[in-house]
């Protein structure tokens, strides 16, 4: 059913680059809002832990 | 009603001694020169954009002088009164925009014909290029000042309100540049001027309480 | 639901599960449209360059949702003065642009052998989509050149609203001015005048972006509180 052999039609070269920019476009949103997210996560939980011994020795 | 005369008279004031038309036709007419440097001189490169060239040169010289708009009143404190005075800060923006539209808009729509003509445009653009003008730069002023007082809490001033409003603008500039385009083609341009006039007013109605809302962020 | 929503803590145990499930849902329904979208028969003016539709307008639909739900997660935020709202629209933003910015570069690249030029004006969908990126680099400008982050947000917050209130103004005046695109041709009156063939690609990639888009803009959300809480944190650590 994909006939990939005529994908390369006349205008065939077109298609791909757009395939292709879609598909950077798509990846690069993904990897940037995944590192976001656990960047700061991990901070959070960084800054969490801390904070508690920070208070922990206060208690003491 | 009298204190907001004053005021009024205090901001054209302030506008026209602070640069005003000079600035604006200044540097409409410096924009204007560079095209035919740009271009060349043969007046059958330069004639068929003569008109266009005119409006696009007052669209930008409108934006020019916007983030002083509120940004004296800012730094002086002046703001803050105006903000808790009995004036309702709505009409002290929009005042501000009439004032910036009477000391800037004005005098450029009455230049943007002379640079068209100057460009070998034809004659038969002129007068719509004055309408277009007054009413678009009214519509410019309103918008550019939601811009201008959008922005009264960065540093970053001018061309970050320019950023911001133009493309905001792209309506009134195509009716207006429909209008002008279409004057000088031989076309009807009732629908054009019409749609840029609805522009314009939508935008005396609604832009004062965007500007009212942005100035109250950035005091408070 | 939205109301229930508000709450951080049930927003993030929401999006714990919604995320992925969207991005299963982008996956799957992402899968099938190049499927269907390639073995569809090449048409017979286009070529194979009618494939370029299929993520055309999937973007073009995303970035105008995109900038829908910025301009509505900051009238929620300006009105309601919920902050889980102003976080979803920070977030949003940067996933609008490049969404449309995707659009506008496969809208080039269908556009030359259309009409065998990179960028035509007279097009009105690409124009729109133009001023459509203009207005999110205005608004993360805008956000960005104010320190006062409070500030920052509300006054992105009022813009967003500005520009959504513009949009159909703009759309309108840019459709008004010049067109050489098919215009709505899915949804005229007259039915829909892409072959139905072509349909069906279309809509899967359509709602396989659409999942894309709700999985990134929760997980993007996400990070925001993230980010927020973190800042608090600092803030209380430094005191």
């Amino acid at each position: 059913m994909i006939d990939l052999a005529h994908t390369a039609g006349r205008y065939g070269a077109y298609v791909w680059p757009a395939y292709g920019a879609s598909a950077v476009g798509l990846v690069a949103l993904i990897v940037d809002t995944l590192t976001r997210a656990r960047g700061w996560r991990r901070e959070v939980d960084r800054l969490r832990a801390e904070l508690t011994l920070i208070e922990s020795d206060n208690a003491d | 009603m009298r204190a907001v005369f004053a005021f009024a008279r205090r901001e054209i004031a302030l506008a026209w001694n602070s640069g005003g038309p000079v600035l604006g036709v200044g540097f409409f007419t410096a924009m204007t020169v560079m095209f035919p440097l740009s271009l060349g001189s043969s007046p059958a490169a330069l004639a068929p954009v003569a008109p266009g060239v005119a409006w696009v040169g007052l669209i930008l010289s409108s934006l020019l002088s916007l983030d002083r708009m509120f940004e004296r009143d800012m730094e002086s404190g002046a703001l803050d009164f105006l903000a808790l005075g009995r004036t309702p800060l709505e009409l002290v923006g929009l005042v501000k925009c009439l004032a910036h539209w009477l000391t800037c808009g004005v005098p450029l729509s009455l230049a943007a014909p002379i640079a068209s003509i100057a460009l070998g445009g034809a004659p038969s653009s002129a007068i719509m290029l004055i309408v277009c003008g007054l009413v678009g730069s009214l519509a410019f002023a309103l918008v550019g000042g939601t811009g201008a007082a959008l922005a009264i809490s960065s540093r970053r001033g001018g061309v970050l309100v320019a950023l911001v409003v133009l493309p905001l603008l792209t309506p009134p500039v195509i009716f207006g540049g429909a209008a002008i385009e279409r004057v000088v083609g031989g076309a009807p341009w009732g629908a054009a001027l019409a749609l840029l006039c609805a522009y314009a007013a939508a935008a005396l109605a609604g832009s004062p309480f965007a500007i009212a809302a942005a100035c109250r962020n950035s005091l408070s | 639901m939205l109301t229930r929503l508000a709450n951080p803590l049930r927003f993030m145990a929401f999006s714990r599960w919604a995320g992925p499930l969207f991005s299963a849902a982008a996956a799957v329904l992402i899968a099938a449209g190049l499927w269907f979208g390639f073995s569809a028969p090449p048409d017979y003016q286009q070529g194979e360059t009618v494939r370029i539709m299929f993520v055309h307008v999937p973007a073009a639909w995303v970035a105008l949702t995109a900038y829908a739900a910025l301009g509505g997660a900051s009238f929620v935020s300006l009105v309601f003065r919920h902050a889980l709202a102003d976080i979803a629209a920070r977030a949003v933003a940067p996933i609008g642009a490049i969404f449309t910015l995707m659009a506008l570069v496969t809208g080039s690249f269908w556009g030359r052998p259309m009409w065998g030029a990179w960028w035509v004006w007279g097009d009105a969908r690409l124009v729109s989509m133009l001023v459509l990126f203009l207005l999110f680099v205005g608004y993360l400008a805008l956000r960005a050149s104010i320190e006062d982050e409070t500030k920052a947000a509300r006054a992105a917050e009022i813009l967003a609203i500005v520009g959504l209130i513009n949009l159909p103004v703009i759309k309108f005046s840019v459709e008004w001015w010049n067109t050489l695109h098919q215009g709505e041709s899915l949804l005229r009156k007259g039915g829909p005048l892409v072959a139905s063939v072509y349909l069906t690609p279309l809509f899967l990639m359509g709602g396989g972006y659409m999942a894309i888009f709700a999985a990134l803009w929760l997980a993007r959300t996400r990070a925001e509180v993230w980010r927020r809480r973190a800042l608090t944190l600092r803030d209380r650590g430094a005191a």
